[in-house]
């Protein structure tokens, strides 16, 4: 099959049949924020921080679910999605609690390094402060709803290379929560095989292993595409 | 050139960002032969004075009196600095929003986790009353700038004021936490 040739922000970039513009805009060197996609996992397009301008497309498209085709005229940092990154993260932020200052991923976050390179110096929403619950009844790792900004990369982790499916999404709009079987505690679940994959793919520190404190939650996400890559080797 | 008329105010905060501010070490002393310090938890002055050319604020708006000492220091000052995650999130300040409003706060405090029992102050006048939801500076006030941090680097204070004492635009990097 035949490379496409496309031009993101004015540079000629050729790419694979079958790429996500996102693969190619990184092939390109060009650095986009992104937060629920996860290298090794199906891509959902639910946090929109990639969205790019395409030529004669009036929507913006996630870049991550977009195919790459021949011709493509590709934006990625216009003043206007400047302006709605930033926004999105600001509203994350706004809907759970988020207290860096005692957070187990503090200086190992997604999140806190996407405030950073989108220039939140503050957040322009009220803050809704939730009653967020913590659960701790897994013998090995928590949850932290407080943290969570419902990516579901633990949820695709866990059905996708786990096989397991314990996680789901729950609950609508600002009531939606990450739950694992029938929304019960964790640790009661009977799906869980414990091995941690959720707690790699969380971007923040909604998912920790028990007994690490304020930044001691190690960053460990890439693994999940080692975990892959390892598996094609031996299969 | 003429003195800079610098405050720091310390509203619902822990200090941390005051005592990071002194970990300026000499640098406090170049700072004290060009700028004076007319008002701040560490210098001796009852009232919040005029013409103030920057304030830094530590701490987010808890009580009535947070939010009437921001706000003069608003009308006095010309530069409004949001110093540290608590001016600028509310963070810890913050951690009891989610409790709901003041007195559910304050009976879970003095009243069902306190052995023995204790009893909601109240003296008008005398303890200020808190808020029901903790904010943010910026919810009260306009602010100019935001140095995040819990607390803010003594570096990261001295590049901000060091762009402000010479009249250049600070670029101030964002680093919560
Ligand atoms: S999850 Fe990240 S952004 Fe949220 S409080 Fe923890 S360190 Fe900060
Ligand atoms: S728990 Fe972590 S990985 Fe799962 S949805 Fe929340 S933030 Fe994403
Ligand atoms: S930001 Fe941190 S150091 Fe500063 S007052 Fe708040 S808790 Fe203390
Ligand atoms: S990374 Fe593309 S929508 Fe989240």
């Amino acid at each position: 099959m035949a490379a496409k040739t496309l031009t993101i922000d004015d540079h000629l970039v050729s790419a694979r049949p079958g790429e996500t513009l996102l693969e190619a805009i990184r092939e390109a060197g060009i650095v986009i924020p992104t937060l629920c996609h996860l290298d090794g996992l199906s891509d959902v397009g639910a946090c929109r921080l990639c969205l790019v301008e395409i030529e004669g497309q009036r929507r913006l498209q996630p870049a991550c679910m977009t195919m790459v085709s021949e011709g493509m005229v590709v934006r990625t940092s216009t003043p206007r999605l400047q302006a709605y990154r930033r926004q999105i993260v600001e509203l994350l932020f706004a809907e759970r609690n988020h207290v860096c200052a005692v957070c187990v991923a503090s200086g190992n976050c997604e999140l806190q390094r996407l405030a950073a390179m989108v220039g939140m110096d503050h957040v322009r929403y009220d803050y809704l402060s939730p009653d967020c619950s913590v659960d701790i009844s897994h013998p090995r790792f928590g949850i932290d709803h407080n943290r969570c900004v419902l990516c579901t990369r633990c949820v695709r982790a866990c059905d996708e290379i786990e096989g397991v499916h314990t996680w789901d999404v729950a609950g609508r709009g600002v009531q939606a929560r990450v739950i694992t079987d029938m929304n019960q505690p964790w640790g009661t679940s009977t799906t869980c095989t414990s091995c941690g994959k959720c707690q790699l793919a969380c971007p923040t520190g909604a998912i920790f292993p028990r007994g690490v404190t304020v930044g001691e939650r190690p960053h460990a996400s890439e693994r999940i595409a080692l975990i892959i890559e390892a598996r094609k080797q031996r299969w | 050139m003429s003195r800079l008329r610098i405050a720091t105010i310390w509203l619902g905060g822990c200090s941390g960002c005051h005592m990071s501010f002194l970990d300026l070490d000499e640098w406090l002393i170049e700072l004290a032969a060009r700028a004076d310090l007319v008002y701040s938890p560490i210098a001796d002055a009852k009232h919040f004075p005029a013409e103030v050319d920057l304030t830094l604020i530590e701490g987010a708006i808890a009580s009535d009196e947070h939010r009437e000492l921001a706000k003069t220091a608003r009308r006095q000052s010309k530069c409004i600095v949001s110093f540290g995650d608590c001016a600028v999130t509310g963070n810890v300040t913050a951690l009891r929003n989610p409790l709901g409003p003041a007195r559910n706060v304050l009976q879970q405090v003095y009243v069902e986790h306190s052995d023995p029992r204790g009893v909601i102050p109240h003296e008008p006048g005398i303890i200020p009353l808190l808020l029901d939801k903790v904010v943010p500076v910026h919810q009260v006030i306009p602010v100019d700038y935001y140095l995040s941090g819990c607390p803010p680097s003594a570096s990261r204070i001295r590049a901000l004021l060091e762009a402000l004492l010479e009249g250049r635009e600070p670029l101030v990097d964002i680093r919560y936490g």
